[in-house]
């Protein structure tokens, strides 16, 4: 198998954290890929679930929106939005939610609403969605964000969805119920949770990435885990399978559509 | 309300429905978005809107670059896998054409919002808006006390529109609607409004009895109008296919202010109603 690409990477260290059975709750973009491709290899059974209301979904190929067909064709069932959030997510009946934001802090808080002022915006984000309440109530949460140190930063703009707030245990005196943030997944490799401090440290490596990279990534002084692991390279069959989601994704997505009209 | 005179003809149904200032409704997640609707409404030059939507993705980046709405509550606006809502935008960024005060609020907010307005209670309430700013900045989003445990508990003011606008596979001719597929906040959204108009895919005689089946039953609908294709570029579950390939082409047309008014009075008010808009993109078989 040929070369791989950081994204690529990004995307299958993701899946990787991803267990057989546990029902996650999908953004699009990388983590709809990575919670696909986790299916489509090591977790047959992972219990795929939209916002949109599609319980158990199987699609062959990448939604481009979070209630494309596909995830309807291939869903076990099919909810009422209100009960998404109500009766799954708010219940506590999700394992893993799945978030992507323009800004990450120190403590794993996000931004995805503004860049600049709330009321004279340099740059106006799309907002909240579902993030805030998945970040809230999903037992633990996974982050995906490409690194610049215009993403990892020492302060957000907005806080659109908590993280571990200002660290120390302030998340854990909250009435939050989801447990924050595990893991921030970027494109040099993995920043975790430091127990205690709460704060985000350097535990996990790509290879041939190095520790400089990822100071010079990040906004604020990173500190490095007592151990930094190498993360393995992606298989011959992971890239083979992301490959071709990939691929069948963009021949779907080109697709004329033509109107059963008279 | 009688089944006499239901079904109507769109434009009707908005000239009847719908006046300037009004607070108004167009739900679809990803789904059966009523797109027909929202060109109508324009093409009667409504103005002073106050818009309300999960998800003000294509079909509000044109009304509100058209510059009908004066408000916005909303919970995620974007292009969705695509990027960014560039009317919206230019709205919030630089009130072009017009400023927009906007009503920012969670998904699980406004189905909350949604839900307590069917109900007709005052307000919704969610254990939700926890750890964000989102409070700090929107005045309407409040708590209460639980009463049994002391919880304080996020609340947000019952969404009540003046009329909420729909699409759906078929409705029959005494105004029953049929839903199949994905559904979003469609049902609360059209059950907290005091007017519901639905444009269909299909008028037929009578619907069979579906048990389980999401029927918005006729005494609730205040106006059904036959639109095929009114969901496009969106799509209609065993129907037609959401046009992906249409909203990628969106980003590159509504970026510029020109070139999106000369789009919109081309292909939207220069085309007299829905079966010219898709005939004028070619969507039309």
């Amino acid at each position: 198998m040929s070369e791989w690409t950081r994204d690529e990477m990004m995307t299958i260290a993701a899946a990787r954290r991803l267990w057989n059975g546990c029902v996650c709750f999908v953004g699009i973009g990388l983590p709809s890929a990575a919670c696909n491709l986790a299916r489509l290899t090591h977790a047959p059974d992972i219990v795929l679930v939209y916002e949109s209301g599609t319980l158990g979904t199987r699609p062959d190929v990448l939604p481009l929106s979070i209630g494309d067909g596909e995830l309807a064709d291939t869903a076990a069932c099919v909810v009422p939005l209100p009960e998404i959030f109500a009766y799954f997510l708010q219940a506590g009946r999700v394992d893993v939610g799945f978030l992507g934001a323009a800004q990450v802090d120190r403590h794993g808080n996000l931004n995805s609403t503004v860049i600049g002022p709330y009321d004279a915006p340099s740059t106006r984000l799309p907002g909240a969605g579902g993030a805030t309440e998945i970040a809230a109530h999903a037992r633990q949460t996974f982050v995906v964000i490409k690194a610049t140190r215009r993403s990892l930063v020492e302060r957000l703009d907005f806080r659109t969805s908590a993280g571990f707030l200002e660290g120390r245990g302030a998340r854990a005196r909250t009435t939050m119920r989801g447990g924050g943030p595990r893991a921030v997944i970027t494109d040099f490799g993995v920043l975790t949770p430091e127990d205690g401090s709460d704060e985000l440290v350097l535990s996990e490596l790509y290879p041939g990435a190095t520790e400089e990279e990822a100071r010079a990534a990040v906004g604020w002084p990173l500190r490095l885990a007592p151990v930094i692991e190498r993360i393995a390279a992606p298989t011959p069959a992971e890239l083979e399978a992301l490959r071709a989601l990939h691929a069948r994704t963009r021949a779907a997505h080109a697709q004329p559509v033509r109107l059963p009209l008279t | 309300m009688s089944g006499v005179g239901k079904v109507v003809s769109l434009g009707e149904a908005v000239a009847r429905h719908v006046a300037d200032g009004m607070t108004v409704a167009l739900e679809g997640f990803t789904h059966l978005i009523p797109f027909a609707a929202a060109h109508e409404i324009l093409r009667q030059r409504r103005r002073e809107l106050h818009l309300v939507r999960m998800t003000p993705d294509l079909v509000y980046d044109q009304m509100i670059g058209m510059g009908c709405a004066r408000r916005l509550t909303f919970s995620w606006g974007g292009n969705p896998g695509v990027g960014s809502a560039h009317r919206l935008r230019d709205a919030i960024e630089h009130g072009w054409p017009l400023p927009l005060e906007i009503d920012e609020h969670t998904h699980a907010g406004v189905a909350a919002a949604y839900c307590a307005g069917a109900a007709r209670l005052p307000f919704g309430l969610l254990r939700g808006y926890l750890g964000t700013d989102l409070v700090q900045v929107n005045p309407r989003i409040r708590s209460v006390e639980c009463p049994y445990t002391g919880e304080r508990i996020a609340t947000v003011p019952a969404l009540n529109p003046d009329v909420t606008f729909l699409h759906a596979q078929r409705a029959d001719r005494r105004g029953n609607v049929e839903i199949v597929g994905i559904l979003g906040a469609q049902r609360e959204a059209g059950l907290a409004a005091k007017a519901l108009v639905v444009t269909v895919e299909e008028l037929v005689d009578e619907l069979p009895p579906a048990m389980n089946g999401i029927v918005l039953p006729h005494w609730v609908v205040s106006a059904v109008a036959l639109c095929p294709g009114g969901a496009y570029p969106s799509y209609v579950q065993g129907r037609y296919g959401r046009d992906n390939a249409f909203y990628q082409r969106w980003d590159a047309v509504s970026r510029d202010r020109g070139t999106f008014r000369s789009w919109m009075e081309r292909h939207v008010l220069g085309a007299p109603d829905h079966a010219s808009f898709l005939a004028s993109l070619g969507a039309s078989a």
